[in-house]
């Protein structure tokens, strides 16, 4: 069988892994991209995508997203939430490992890549760090790493356990896995809702304080810098934090950062605005100004590496709750593209650029979990993503693929969004239509 | 006639100055109302109304049940388990159910701070908000307005002095909007575990000791130590609480010499206060209790609009 091939002319093509920004054409055979030029004269089989208007870049991966699947299939499933990916313009997803039952061995980590396999966007498992994440004895690192798990993380259930985290780093540095931690003292954040400052005072919620994700993110630093290794430190939400991250690298620590959009976008003020929404209950919490514009900075300056959605679908029974009973978590997969667009096009923070928007959404998530991708260099995986820059986008959590819809930005009229998600040269969505791979 | 224009009655942070004069004032004609022999008016008549209370509750719940009593209005209390954390039927649920019965008002006590304004984005009654975690107890606010008022004449320009458990306390909060937005001058005062950080933002002047808050203070008022703080290890005991934050006489010395004593019940007597204090002449927690009764029948009035006839 001779292989299907497409032909992306005309768009602003945007590949960060080589710096590379201006009006270029693209051609996929097969599953491969085979051709980078100014001007391709495609053969004449080939399928033309007129990309003229729009930007070209690397499939978006987001590297922490919640699929729920195995156990929790009402919230989300492998179908339901690699779908919302293909929507929301990611070619794939690094998928946590608290389902029901853990992804802490070989086989449930089979599970995943077999359901991944027919599914809209790649899937890399992540494995847990501890048994049952439960923080008291490590799990199979090693074999879930040979079974094909990109990184290991107990994400939401820190490792409260000081040795056995030191245990984890040590023996993972010797085998060169990824860890990636949900940094919060959890005796320090008991019974939180939100960020504690001046508006928890005002709404009487019970506080998380900034000491509590920094105190952790002191500890595993600490540790790191005896044990050696990598470490990802997923979802940064306050200025010491940053700063700590910033410190670390200048040490020389393999250390790396992500930070979600609604961080960057909303801080504890949107709790009260909203007057008690759960969809604005997130872990960690929305945080203060100050918090968030030191997450901008960070970002810029290179401290934080990438951006990942945390995708935390629910349903929406477990969000109709008063506040103190309804479950953390925003689902991201559809508004995170979107909302950085708006950002970035709405001028409102000068330094923000597409280069740097997509190194952070599709490089450096491709670098740090060590997966195809991320790049458009020939013979690398056609994994695209066409957006468009001018497209009104308004956040309608009813029309999503995902099953969730728990966004605190419902309703919010953006500009931007992606046009087209390919996958190994298959288009996965094409102007918010999904089709299968 | 004037009424609230308003669905719901939430908090005293959003109310404004002439909306609580408006209370004040009708919590006035509601007070003659009491000290009759025949204490019922035909005001509420076919009215009807949900006691929906999540926490315990005695005052509050008895003020609430006699107001409406003494309104002629139909009521029917229900005493909530917090059905939400058992996986029972949601909250949502239970009211749209007793909604369904012809119900027209709320009054709910729920310990989740917010409770009363996810309730009240989820139906179409008024809700009134009888206490919401550790956020609003706006009536219980309203009926120390109302008591001071009537003792001082005035709230402007009055120093009141709010000491103990601020963190987690609903009626400091209610009282700090309710007085700020009458022209009072609020402090706090409490050891800084029961203090809630950034008080800046209510616009008041925060103390930690008892002495530094009530100098000069022309109200204090003491609010309710729960014996469960000691237990989540915020103070050591209920004696050391007592003799570094508690109110005796010596420490009210330093307040005006007409000082009025306050406390929203329950008291713990010799921790918050001592017995001779709250006994006392300068001591006004009775009255409160009454002009409790009072200021819900006027709300009542004034959120139910009369009758509909």
């Amino acid at each position: 069988m001779s292989k299907i091939i497409k032909c992306i002319t005309g768009g602003r093509v945007i590949d960060p892994s080589c710096n590379l920004d201006k009006n270029a054409d693209i051609l996929i055979e097969g599953d491969k991209i085979t051709a980078l030029e100014e001007k391709i004269t495609p053969p004449e089989s080939a399928e033309i995508i007129d990309a003229s208007g729009y930007a070209v870049v690397p499939g978006l991966i987001d590297m922490h997203v919640h699929l729920r699947d195995p156990g929790q299939e009402y919230k989300e499933d492998i179908n339901s939430g690699t779908r919302a990916a293909a929507a929301g313009g990611f070619t794939a997803v690094a998928a946590m490992a608290n389902t029901d039952p853990v992804c802490d061995n070989p086989s449930n980590v089979r599970y995943v890549i077999e359901q991944a396999a027919k599914a809209h966007s790649r899937v890399y498992p992540i494995g847990a760090l501890s048994k049952g994440l439960e923080g008291k004895e490590m799990a199979e690192i090693g074999r879930m790493k040979k079974a094909g798990a990109v990184a290991f993380s107990d994400d939401g259930c820190p490792i409260m356990d000081s040795q056995l985290m030191y245990h984890i780093l040590q023996y993972a540095s010797g085998i060169d896995a990824l860890v990636i931690v949900h940094e919060e003292e959890k005796y320090l954040s008991r019974g939180g809702m939100m960020h504690e400052g001046a508006v928890s005072s005002l709404l009487g919620l019970r506080g998380i304080p900034a000491a509590s994700e920094e105190a952790m993110i002191a500890r595993d630093l600490l540790l790191l810098k005896t044990t050696g290794g990598r470490m990802h430190i997923a979802h940064l939400s306050t200025a010491g934090s940053v700063e700590q991250v910033r410190r670390a690298k200048a040490e020389g620590l393999q250390v790396t950062a992500e930070v979600t959009p609604h961080h960057l976008l909303l801080t504890d003020r949107a709790v009260k605005n909203s007057g008690y929404n759960t969809n604005t209950k997130v872990n960690p919490p929305l945080r203060s100004e100050h918090d968030r514009q030191s997450l901008w900075e960070g970002l810029f300056d290179g401290t934080i590496d990438a951006i990942a959605s945390d995708h935390a679908p629910h349903h929406p029974d477990d969000k109709d709750l008063e506040y103190d009973f309804a479950p953390f978590g925003i689902a991201g997969l559809e508004t995170t593209l979107p909302l950085l667009l708006d950002e970035l096009i709405s001028g409102r923070n000068k330094k923000f650029n597409m280069p740097l928007l997509i190194e952070k959404l599709s490089t450096a998530p491709a670098r740090i979990l060590g997966v195809p991708g991320g790049t458009l260099q020939i013979g690398s995986p056609a994994d695209l993503t066409l957006i468009d820059l001018q497209k009104d986008f308004i956040v309608k959590p009813d029309h999503w693929q995902s099953k969730s819809r728990n966004t605190p930005f419902s309703g919010r009229q953006l500009k931007g969004a992606a046009l087209y998600t390919i996958v190994d040269g298959i288009v996965t969505m094409k102007e918010g239509v999904l089709s299968d791979r | 006639m004037q009424t609230l224009r308003r669905k719901d009655f939430l908090g005293l942070e959003e109310m404004s100055a002439e909306e609580i004069n408006l209370i004040l004032e009708t919590s006035r004609s509601m007070h003659e109302i009491i000290k009759r022999k025949i204490k019922k008016v035909p005001t509420l008549r076919g009215r009807s109304v949900l006691n929906l209370f999540y926490e315990p509750s005695t005052r509050t719940k008895a003020s609430f049940e006699l107001a409406q009593k003494y309104m002629s209005a139909d009521s029917v209390s229900v005493a909530g388990s917090s059905s939400s954390l058992v996986k029972g039927e949601t909250l949502k649920d239970t009211v749209r159910n007793v909604e369904a019965m012809g119900v027209e008002c709320v009054i709910m006590r729920h310990p989740v701070s917010g409770a009363a304004h996810y309730l009240a984005r989820n139906i179409e009654s008024s809700v009134i908000n009888a206490g919401d975690g550790m956020h609003e107890h706006p009536t219980q606010g309203l009926l120390d307005l109302y008591t001071v008022w009537e003792k001082k004449g005035r709230l402007e320009e009055l120093k009141v002095a709010i000491v103990g458990d601020i963190r987690h306390s609903r009626v400091a909060r209610s009282n700090i909007w309710g007085l700020k937005k009458m022209g009072a001058e609020v402090v706090v005062a409490g050891p800084p575990t029961l203090m809630p950080p950034d008080l800046d933002i209510f616009g008041i002047k925060a103390f930690h000791t008892i002495e530094d808050a009530v100098i000069n203070a022309d109200v204090v008022m003491a609010l309710r130590l729960q014996k469960e703080r000691q237990e989540s290890g915020l103070f050591p005991s209920l004696r050391e609480y007592a003799e570094l934050y508690g109110l005796n006489r010596e420490r009210l010395k330093l307040a005006s010499d007409d000082v009025l004593i306050m406390h929203p019940g329950p008291i713990n007597r010799g921790v918050e206060m001592t017995s001779d204090l709250a006994d006392g002449p300068g001591s006004i927690i009775l009255e409160q209790v009454t002009s409790g009764v009072a200021v819900r029948m006027a709300l009542l009035y004034l959120l139910l609009g009369g009758t509909k006839e």
